[in-house]
């Protein structure tokens, strides 16, 4: 379970990405994270992996402050996956997917057998893309790289952050129908990171929707939808949703 | 076939055992020989070096071609060498700082020698009984048409004078000169020193300043006329050594007072010509010299230096590759150090842009001192040879490590950074597994342009007694030998060439593959 209390973030410079956020996340749940770009989705993402460190408020994960925990420790326990996969150019897919049992010293024998397992979860061919360098691959096919390095270690939470925003339209559905299924399947906490209103309302459980660093809205797609809670609320779901209302 | 390896080998390990043990431990005595960078040094320090093997039984190591009289003297005094040909009047002017006229040649050699001894420790040996001062030179036949012999004999002529531009200046030069011996009525204008021989004998100029001692002198039979006011200061070439050089090997002493006395100006004229003139080495001139004097033995065959560029290559094959192997010990110790210290050095920098603006600036501010300049800022902290060379050649190696290995972290994408610290990478995790792999490139090229640098610069060294292939192009420069030049300058071209080309190699090889295009 994360829970954010009252996270404030005022940077150096006088720039105020969030004002006092609050927000849970039930265990096995996906939230999504919705605003146009600038409204602080992003900010409280690395918020809740220490990323960013917040200037007030405190952030917890199962009941424990994170502020406390030595954050390499605190990441390992969350998948990771950003816009266009992030992946490492001199790696092939195979080792990003091993980076972090690396990292936590697995041995080649179970490193192996994980990715095997992997890449036959997220829908890739092993024997031919593995040993492919991230230039080699589609885009589709580098995300579901992403995601699969995200899942290595299986954290029990995992950070999506715009995991589909690179991807052309066909692909997007595709790998998004792809995401729901999983996510029935892995039961994962997730927190999810959009602009896409449709994609929020498909795929999270919840939607928190925010506005200049604070949240306008909390609540299910539907409650969201039926009741928006403010006039900027209803023209962003409404604006890009017309055929819904 | 195998001769031929074994002889590679030999010759290897030799110029390695050369560069690297500097001191020996015991056996017999060890003398270093120092000379300056012209014919004249050389040939005095073959001298005496020949004669200290054959008298006293000591092994002699040779520095010849150090650049200047600053690093002759700060040898001497840091026991770097042992003993070198030194002259009166620059040890009077330059090493005293005395602007008097110092007198005649045996008082200025009475004030030098206690000075030295006095002040440095060091002692003047009788001189070898020559006086290589300034002189003025005329073709005979316009002297003898004008009734010239005597520096006197010229205030009634209006002559055209064609002087080296430090002549032209120096106090002791044309300046005084004028003062001295009334020369209303000379034109003077300034002139390179090798072309005015020339131009005398064209006979665009009538008179022009040489050394008393120059073989060109007799190679355009030249006249030089009689100083009879006695103007020039005296520069009266003598062994200038360490005191402890005696106590050492007392021998030594005995051994080089064979020399004193023995070598007045037309013999001094007629070694240097053999040098000069008759293409000889500096060795086999003084051999054969020693032999005349009944003090040395040694039988060698007395060889001409061969013509034919493709003839001395061949007949130098083997030192040029001791040389060459002694290059690329010089410059592959510099680069490893300067990897060693600069590619920490970037790391450390790399994420902290105002320290990285000061150690780039202060490695671009040493890459702006002239070469020559910076081996010469080594000698007082390291004396002549190997180490001082090495640690010059370091220091122009560190800029382009330094600047790749800074420039090549921060090119590495910030995205790729958070992903992976977001991942749980640990500084360190991602130094050796993101940001290294992917500057790798970056990195390496600096470390190329490094070692050419290097290779190139290294020619210097030989100026301060560190060898290498700079040795036979110091060496033909200064005798005026073409092909002798081109016998060191062609090996490290195409050293510097193979360098480049090794390091492409291993550059392209490092270039993760998934970056490769």
């Amino acid at each position: 379970m994360i829970e954010l209390e009252a996270v404030h973030k005022t940077y150096p410079d006088g720039h105020v990405a969030l004002r006092g956020v609050s927000l849970s996340v039930e265990r096995g749940m996906t939230l999504a994270l919705l605003g146009p770009s600038g409204c602080g989705k992003t900010t409280t993402l690395k918020v809740i992996n220490r990323l960013i460190a917040p200037s007030q408020g405190r952030v917890r994960i199962d009941g424990r402050d994170t502020a406390g925990v030595d954050p390499v420790s605190l990441r390992r326990g969350m998948g990771y996956v950003v816009q266009d996969a992030g992946l490492f150019p001199h790696l092939s897919a195979l080792a990003n997917v091993e980076i972090v049992p690396r990292l936590l010293g697995w041995s080649a024998a179970r490193r192996a057998e994980r990715a095997r397992e992997l890449f036959a979860l997220i829908g890739l061919d092993f024997a031919a893309l593995a040993g492919r360098y991230p230039a080699q691959l589609s885009g589709g096919q580098r995300q579901r790289v992403g995601f699969a390095r995200a899942l290595a270690a299986d954290p029990p939470i995992v950070l999506l952050d715009e995991p589909f925003g690179a991807l052309d339209p066909l692909t997007r559905r595709r790998l998004q129908d792809e995401f729901l299924a999983l996510k029935e399947r892995l039961r994962k906490t997730m927190v999810l990171v959009t602009h896409d209103v449709e994609e929020a309302f498909r795929l999270a459980d919840r939607v928190a929707v925010l506005d200049d660093g604070a949240i306008a809205q909390v609540g299910t797609p539907d409650a969201v939808r039926a009741a928006p809670a403010s006039p900027f609320v209803a023209a962003f779901v409404g604006g890009a949703t017309p055929a819904a209302r | 076939m195998s001769g031929a390896r074994r002889r590679v080998l030999a010759v290897c390990a030799a110029a390695l055992l050369g560069a690297g043990a500097a001191t020996a431990a015991s056996g017999p005595p060890r003398i270093v020989v120092g000379a300056k960078k012209f014919t004249e040094s050389a040939v005095l320090g073959e001298l005496m070096a020949q004669i200290l093997e054959a008298q006293t039984g000591a092994v002699v190591e040779r520095r010849f071609n150090l650049a200047g009289t600053q690093i002759c003297f700060d040898g001497l005094r840091s026991g770097a060498l042992d003993v070198y040909a030194e002259y009166t009047g620059t040890g009077l002017r330059e090493i005293l700082g005395n602007t008097t006229d110092g007198g005649p040649p045996g008082a200025v050699f009475a004030l030098v020698s206690a000075a030295f001894r006095e002040r440095f420790d060091l002692v003047w040996l009788a001189p070898f009984g020559f006086n290589n001062t300034y002189v003025l030179m005329m073709r005979p036949d316009r002297a003898a048409a004008l009734g010239i012999g005597t520096l006197s004999d010229l205030a009634t002529h209006p002559l055209r004078y064609g002087v080296s531009h430090e002549f032209l200046q120096r106090s002791d030069g044309m300046p005084g000169l004028r003062a001295t011996y009334h020369l209303d009525e000379a034109s003077a204008v300034g002139i390179e020193h090798d072309l005015a021989y020339q131009a005398l004998a064209d006979g665009a100029i009538d008179i022009s300043d040489g050394y008393s001692t120059d073989a060109k002198i007799l190679a355009f039979g030249l006249l030089t006329l009689r100083d009879d006011r006695g103007f020039f200061p005296p520069y009266e070439a003598a062994p200038l050594a360490r005191a402890d050089l005696f106590a050492r090997v007392p021998l030594a002493e005995p051994a080089l007072r064979l020399l004193a006395g023995r070598i007045d100006d037309a013999t001094m004229r007629r070694l240097n010509y053999a040098v000069e003139g008759e293409r000889r080495s500096p060795a086999d001139v003084a051999t054969e010299f020693l032999r005349q004097l009944g003090v040395s033995h040694t039988e060698t065959v007395p060889s001409a230096r061969p013509a034919g560029l493709l003839e001395l290559l061949w007949q130098r094959r083997w030192i040029t590759l001791a040389l060459t192997v002694r290059h690329l010990w010089l410059t592959g110790v510099a680069v490893l150090g300067a990897v060693l210290v600069g590619l920490p050095l970037g790391i450390a920098v790399s994420r902290r842009p105002r320290l990285a603006t000061l150690a780039l600036s202060s490695a671009g501010v040493l890459q702006t001192i002239p070469s020559l300049a910076l081996l010469a800022f080594m000698l007082p902290l390291f004396g002549i040879g190997v180490v001082p060379a090495i640690a010059a050649l370091f220091l122009y190696g560190l800029l382009p490590i330094l600047r790749n290995t800074v420039a090549g972290l921060r090119s590495v994408d910030p995205q790729l950074l958070e992903v992976g610290q977001g991942l749980g990478m640990r500084p360190r995790d991602l130094l050796w597994r993101v940001e290294l792999p992917l500057a790798a490139p970056v990195v390496l090229a600096g470390i190329r342009t490094a070692a050419v640098i290097s290779v190139g610069t290294a020619t210097l060294a030989a100026l301060i007694g560190a060898g290498g292939l700079g040795d036979p192009i110091v060496t033909g420069l200064t005798v005026a030998d073409t092909n002798l030049v081109l016998s060191g300058a062609l090996p490290a071209a195409l050293l510097a060439v193979a360098v480049d080309a090794g390091l492409g190699g291993v550059e392209r090889l490092a270039t993760p593959r998934g970056l490769r295009a």
